[in-house]
């Protein structure tokens, strides 16, 4: 369904900034897959979804979505079809702007010059009741004044409201409290359940990786340097994935956020 | 004073503001919603001004209107495509266009700097007959003034609740959010800027027809103006929804004409509208910045007595 082709990307070309960032990737997702993505700062985790949902152009390779090439489709049409969140959990909604207002936007529903329904606002009260943090009894309210975790909750709905075809998730409960963190995963895990979406998650943590999804892939340097899935996928353990790391890169990861989670 | 002489002034002052106002409530939109600060303001409400004279002129009372708001609708295109399309600083594009339209708004003028439209049909004096012999007969310019900045401030609070407005809204607040909509941010800004100087062609259009004429400098200063009238509104309505504060925007265009007539009362000369103008907005912006900063100076010294 998603087929990534030799993409490469590289940041500050020419100046001593140059950085390599994604070096000749291919990956093939198939409909359905739930992927983690691992790897330590500066792989290119990040950049490859960005990538993926146009934020800017890859300098070779193609990327191809349900056999369309949308290589130089720009991101607010891919979004139509790929939906993302970020770490920032300020990053998906619009502050000044209610729970209501926010949903409404992100629902894509009606032409430009409809307004909100009394059948659409009965939809994303549903929604947001499904979450349990009471904002269906909020829905008036602007979204500034919600929690991070409470927003990132609610940009999950919305990226996932319309099905799209991918769902790019880059370390969206990184900035989380724990507990936080643990219940929006537990949401992504059902939404992502229910709507069978295919899913590419971002994650600092090797435990979550192995035990969330179908497959996981690892990055070093811009590349690919691992991926499992199926039955060896249940079989790895996070030693394992350090030592595989090790022996793949040459180096030991050293990096503490990876090491701690 | 009496009161007899002092309603008029306040008549005149809600008149003036509610005609402002119309720019006040295209400034709600662009600076409060879209987040941008438009800059060509000045020279789209003269352009707005000198198109709908010359339509009024040529006898067309009643074009005048829709010809003045679509020529302040182009200057917004134009502003837009400035900045969104060729990558010209939001500040500067306006800028750029307020230049260019000194200009434009002359050759529209038929090369005067200056339109006299004394003895011109205009919709006030449209009205002025139409009330001959009937009670409100003295206020047909206010019920003008007041049908316009209504049908506004409505048009504004239903088209700010569909889904194009919400998009322009998010847009100013977040346009990251707007992409993952599937919503294009440049289409948005374009639209809101649009309709804003369409309001403002318009205001700039009666305002000229209410003084029965028009000069090149009708616009200069106006987007301070309109600036301190919406912060004015802001202060008291800026935290309602969005059908108060735009009621709030007119409302504050008032204020800002009762206080500049009161000045004017207490001998300040007329010359000084300008000053007064920019001292308002000058306050109005800096306010919660220097509180900000006066508090924490004042921790500072509380705790350096402490530690004394």
């Amino acid at each position: 369904m998603l087929e990534i082709q030799k993409i490469t990307k590289t940041f500050h070309p020419g100046t001593p900034d140059e950085r390599i960032a994604l070096q000749d990737i291919s990956l093939t997702v198939q409909t359905g897959d739930f992927i983690t993505l691992i790897g330590a700062n500066g792989a290119g985790k990040s950049t490859l979804f960005n990538a993926i949902s146009g934020t800017f152009p890859v300098d070779r390779g193609r990327i191809l979505l349900d056999g369309k090439d949308i290589t130089w489709t720009p991101a607010h049409q891919r979004s139509r079809v790929i939906g993302q969140l970020f770490q920032d959990p300020m990053k998906g909604s619009a502050p000044h702007m209610s729970i209501e207002e926010n949903m409404a936007l992100a629902s894509g529903r009606g032409g430009w010059l409809s307004h909100v329904r009394k059948q659409d606002r009965e939809d994303f009260r549903a929604q947001l009741q499904m979450l349990g943090m009471g904002l269906e009894d909020r829905m008036d309210q602007p979204v500034g004044l919600l929690s991070g975790g409470q927003r990132q909750a609610l940009t999950l709905l919305m990226a996932t409201f319309s099905k799209p075809q991918l769902l790019l998730l880059d370390e969206h409960t990184a900035a989380l409290d724990p507990g936080t963190a643990e219940k929006v995963l537990g949401m992504t895990r059902r939404i992502v359940a229910e709507g069978k979406l295919t899913c590419l998650m971002v994650t600092h943590n090797m435990e979550s990786a192995l035990e969330m999804g179908n497959r996981t892939l690892m990055m070093h340097q811009g590349r690919i340097i691992l991926d499992v899935d199926g039955e060896e996928k249940k079989r790895i353990c996070v030693s394992d994935l350090m030592e595989k790391f090790r022996e793949l890169s040459g180096s030991a990861m050293n990096n503490d956020r990876m090491l701690l989670s | 004073m009496s009161l007899s002489q002092i309603m008029p002034l306040v008549q005149t002052s809600v008149e003036l503001g509610m005609i402002t106002g119309l720019t006040v409530l295209a400034l709600f939109l662009s600076y409060s919603m879209l987040n941008v600060c438009d800059l060509s303001t000045d020279g789209c409400f003269t352009l707005g001004a000198a198109v709908g004279g010359i339509v009024a002129l040529a006898g067309h009372p009643w074009l005048s209107l829709p010809a003045a708001m679509g020529a302040g609708m182009l200057s917004g295109l134009l502003t837009a495509v400035l900045q969104t399309r060729m990558g010209i600083n939001s500040l500067l594009a306006g800028i750029i266009v307020n230049t260019g339209l000194y200009s434009v708004n002359i050759a529209i003028m038929g090369g005067s700097s200056q339109l006299n439209m004394n003895k011109t049909v205009n919709v006030f004096s449209i009205a002025k007959d139409a009330m001959k012999g009937t009670a409100m007969e003295s206020q047909y310019k206010l019920i003008v003034a007041a049908i316009a900045a209504v049908l506004v401030i409505i048009f504004l609070s239903l088209f700010l609740r569909t889904r194009l407005g919400l998009a322009i809204r998010a847009t100013g607040d977040n346009p990251a959010m707007v992409r993952s909509s599937s919503i294009n941010p440049i289409f948005t800004t374009t639209v809101g800027l649009c309709i804003s100087n369409a309001f403002t062609g318009l205001s700039g259009c009666l305002l000229g027809q209410y003084q029965k004429s028009v000069n090149i400098d009708i616009g200069s200063g106006m987007v301070t103006i309109a600036l301190a009238s919406l912060l004015i509104g802001g202060v008291f309505f800026g935290k309602r929804k969005i059908p108060v504060r735009a009621i709030g925007a007119v409302i504050g265009a008032i204020i800002f004409r009762l206080i500049y007539a009161a000045a004017l009362r207490l001998n300040m000369p007329t010359f000084m509208l300008k000053a007064v103008s920019s001292i308002i907005v000058i306050l109005a912006l800096s306010g919660p910045y220097l509180r900000k900063q006066g508090a924490e100076q004042i921790r500072h010294w509380r705790n350096r007595k402490e530690a004394a």
